[in-house]
C-alpha cells in the first residue's frame, strides 16, 4: 500500500500515544489512519461523508463510518477516544464551535490542523486586492470548499477565549518547522489541545 | 461440458452458470428458542465457487423474507430461474466466486424444500401445517451452523445478508464468535420497530382470517389461503419501496381512465395485485406467518435490558454495515444503532450509507457505490 503522507502526518503521529484510540474526522481516503496504524499501532475510526472517500478508506483497510460531521458526533460516547483529529478539514466546516466542543466531549485531546491564512504570501495577495491562491489554498474564491479560514493568531485567540489548554503547537512550511514569526512564515498549523 | 465453457457458450460471463440445489439431512435434534425441539430436519442449500484446502474462503449468504437457497445462477433448462442475488454473486462480481466459496441456505420453516410447515410431520404422517414450531433467527443460525459442520467449514470468511439476512449475520457474530471472521449486515436493523411489527401483524391478520386458512391445516382441504397471502404481500411490498420511487414509477397514472369501480384503475393498484397474485402462487401462508414472527422476535438486546452494546459484546467479527437513504422499513438510523453498539465495543466496523432512491429493495439492486463498497471490503478479506 502506498500512502501519500501529508505534511502534518508525522507531527500528528508524534502526538498520538502508541496503541491509542483515535477518531479521524473527515478522514478522506483513510490515509492518516492507515499511517497511524502502521507507525503507531493505533486503532479507531474515520468519519467521512463523501462516497469516494468511504470507498477509498475501506480499500485502505481503515474503519470508516459514513456520516456528516455537521450533524455532530452523537454516535460516540463521552471521552471514548484518546485523540480526536481534524486534519486540514476545519476550514471547510460550517459549525466550528459546535464541532470543536464535540471533539472535546468524545476525546480527551483534540488535534487540529489547518492552512495558515496569515502566511505572508496570502497577506500580499490580499494587499494587492485579490483573494489568495497558494499551495496550501489551491482554490479560487468561487470554487473553494473553505468557508472558515483563519490565521495562527486567530486560532490562538479562539483557544484562549474558550480556555482550552494548548498542549502543543507546531507551524510548518514545506514540511519544516517554523520557529520565528510562525503566523507570517508558516503555511500549515497543527494544534494539540484539551479542556482545562 | 464444464460450467465455465457452458458460461462462455451461453454468453453469461459473470454468472455462476448452471447450479443444482442440494439437500442435507440432520438427525440430531435441534432445540429451538421456543422450547420445542425438532427431532430431525433437512436444509436445502447451493454452493458456488470452490472451497479451498484450508476451508477458509467460505461465505454464507442468508436470505430474507421470501427468498431461498437459490442465490445465484440458473437451473438447467430454466434460463429465467436466476438466483435472487445473482447481481452480487458470481465470477468477477462483488462476491467473487473465483475467490470465495459461497453457500446459500434455505431456512427452517421455509417453503422451498428445507423442513417447514409443508413437510411431513413424522409423528402424524401429515404435513406439519400449524403444528410446525415457531422458529427464530437464532434457530436458523443454529441450523446453518450444522450445515457448516457438514461442509467442514469451521469458520466463515464472512456471513452476509440483507434485511432479515443481515439480522442473521448479526446473530452469527454474537452466537458463534469464533466461527465468523466478517459480518456484512445490509439494510438491517437491531430489531423491528412498533411500526414494522404493525405491518407484519396486518399481513398475518389477512392470512389468519382467510376462510381457506383452516387453522393452518389447509393442505388437507386442498385449498390455499391465497386471498390472505395476497393482501399480506401487498402490505409488505408497499414497505419495500420508497414513496419517491413509487411516485416516479406509477404516480397517479390510470390504466384506462376513471371508471367509478373497485377494479384496479390506478397503475399502482394493478402492479400490487399482479405482484400479490404471483407471490401467492409460490409462497406458503404458514411460512409467511413464521418468517414475520421471526422478524418480530429478533431483538438481541432483549436479554440485556435493551442495551444493544452489551448484547453485541460477544461479537469478535469485523463488520460492514450498509444502509440505504430511502429505506423507511429499516432506516439508516436503525443501522447506525448497530454501528454505535459495535463502536462502543471497540469492534472493527465500517458503515456506508448508500444514496439510492429505491427504498428497502435497494439491497437487491446494483447501485454502483453499494456494489463497489461490498467488492472493496471483500477484496481485503483474508482467506
Amino acid at each position: 500500500m502506498t500512502i501519500a503522507a501529508r505534511a502534518d502526518f508525522s507531527t500528528i503521529a508524534g502526538w498520538v500515544a502508541p496503541s491509542a484510540r483515535v477518531l479521524d474526522l473527515g478522514c478522506g481516503d483513510g490515509s492518516l489512519l492507515a499511517y497511524l496504524r502502521e507507525s503507531r499501532g493505533v486503532s479507531g475510526y474515520g468519519i467521512e461523508i463523501d462516497d469516494a472517500g468511504v470507498l477509498a478508506s475501506i480499500g485502505n483497510g481503515v474503519n470508516v463510518l459514513q456520516s456528516d460531521l455537521e450533524s455532530g458526533l452523537a454516535g460516540f460516547d463521552d471521552q471514548s477516544f484518546d485523540s480526536v483529529i481534524l486534519s486540514q478539514t476545519l476550514q471547510a466546516m460550517r459549525h466550528i464551535e459546535e464541532l470543536v466542543a464535540e471533539m472535546l466531549r468524545v476525546g480527551r485531546e483534540a488535534i487540529v490542523s489547518f492552512p495558515n491564512f496569515g502566511h505572508w504570501s496570502h497577506r500580499l495577495q490580499v494587499l494587492s486586492g485579490r483573494m489568495p491562491v497558494s499551495k496550501s489554498l489551491p482554490y479560487q474564491w468561487y470554487n473553494t470548499p473553505n468557508v472558515h479560514l483563519c490565521t495562527v493568531a486567530d486560532f490562538d485567540a479562539f483557544c484562549e477565549t474558550r480556555a482550552f489548554h494548548v498542549l502543543e503547537r507546531v507551524v510548518l512550511r514545506d514540511g519544516e518547522r517554523v520557529g520565528l514569526l510562525p503566523n507570517l512564515l508558516g503555511s500549515l498549523a497543527i494544534y494539540r489541545f484539551r479542556k482545562r | 461440458m464444464t460450467e465455465q465453457s457452458d458460461n462462455l457458450m451461453r454468453g453469461t460471463a459473470g454468472s455462476v452458470g448452471i447450479v443444482e440445489a442440494q439437500r442435507a439431512s440432520f438427525d440430531e435434534p435441534l432445540a429451538l428458542s421456543s422450547g420445542a425441539t425438532l427431532p430431525a430436519f433437512e436444509l436445502m442449500y447451493e454452493t458456488y465457487g470452490r472451497l479451498n484446502a484450508a476451508k477458509s474462503n467460505a461465505i454464507l449468504v442468508c436470505h430474507a423474507l421470501n427468498a431461498s437457497h437459490h442465490v445465484a445462477g440458473v437451473y438447467a433448462g430454466r434460463p429465467d430461474s436466476e438466483g435472487w442475488w445473482d447481481n452480487m454473486i458470481g465470477p468477477g462480481k462483488p462476491v467473487d466466486t473465483n475467490r470465495f466459496f459461497v453457500v446459500g441456505v434455505n431456512n427452517l420453516g421455509s417453503c422451498f424444500g428445507s423442513t417447514g410447515p409443508m413437510s411431513i410431520n413424522p409423528a402424524t404422517g401429515a404435513p406439519w401445517g400449524s403444528d410446525f414450531p415457531i422458529v427464530t433467527v437464532e434457530d436458523w443460525v443454529d441450523a446453518q451452523a450444522r450445515l457448516a459442520d457438514r461442509l467442514g467449514i469451521e469458520r466463515f470468511a464472512a456471513v452476509m445478508g440483507g434485511s432479515l439476512g443481515g439480522m442473521q449475520a448479526l446473530a452469527w457474530a454474537t452466537r458463534y464468535p469464533p466461527r465468523i471472521a466478517n459480518a456484512l449486515c445490509i439494510a438491517a436493523a437491531p430489531n423491528l420497530s412498533a411500526q414494522n411489527i404493525a405491518f407484519n401483524e396486518v399481513a398475518r391478520a389477512a392470512i389468519l382470517t382467510d376462510p381457506d386458512f383452516h387453522e393452518g391445516h389447509f393442505y388437507a382441504y386442498g385449498v390455499k389461503p391465497v386471498r390472505g397471502l395476497r393482501v399480506a404481500r401487498m402490505i409488505g411490498h408497499i414497505t419495500y419501496i420508497s414513496d419517491e420511487q413509487m411516485g416516479e414509477r406509477f404516480g397517479r397514472q390510470l390504466r384506462e381512465g376513471i371508471k367509478y369501480s373497485f377494479n384496479p384503475e390506478f397503475e399502482i393498484e394493478s402492479y400490487l395485485r399482479y405482484q400479490a397474485e404471483k407471490f401467492s402462487e409460490y409462497f406458503d401462508a404458514n411460512t409467511y406467518l413464521r418468517i414475520t414472527k421471526a422478524l418480530d422476535y429478533f431483538d438481541p438486546a432483549r436479554e440485556t435490558g435493551g442495551d444493544l452494546a452489551k448484547a453485541l459484546s460477544p461479537a469478535k467479527a469485523r463488520f460492514l454495515v450498509i444502509s440505504f437513504t430511502t429505506d423507511w422499513r429499516f432506516s439508516p438510523a436503525r443501522a447506525r444503532e448497530i454501528v454505535k453498539a459495535l463502536v462502543d465495543n471497540r469492534r472493527d466496523v465500517s458503515y456506508a450509507e448508500i444514496v439510492a432512491p429505491h427504498g428497502h429493495d435497494a439491497f437487491l439492486l446494483d447501485t454502483p457505490q453499494y456494489h463497489a463498497v461490498v467488492r472493496t471490503y471483500l477484496s481485503r478479506i483474508a482467506t
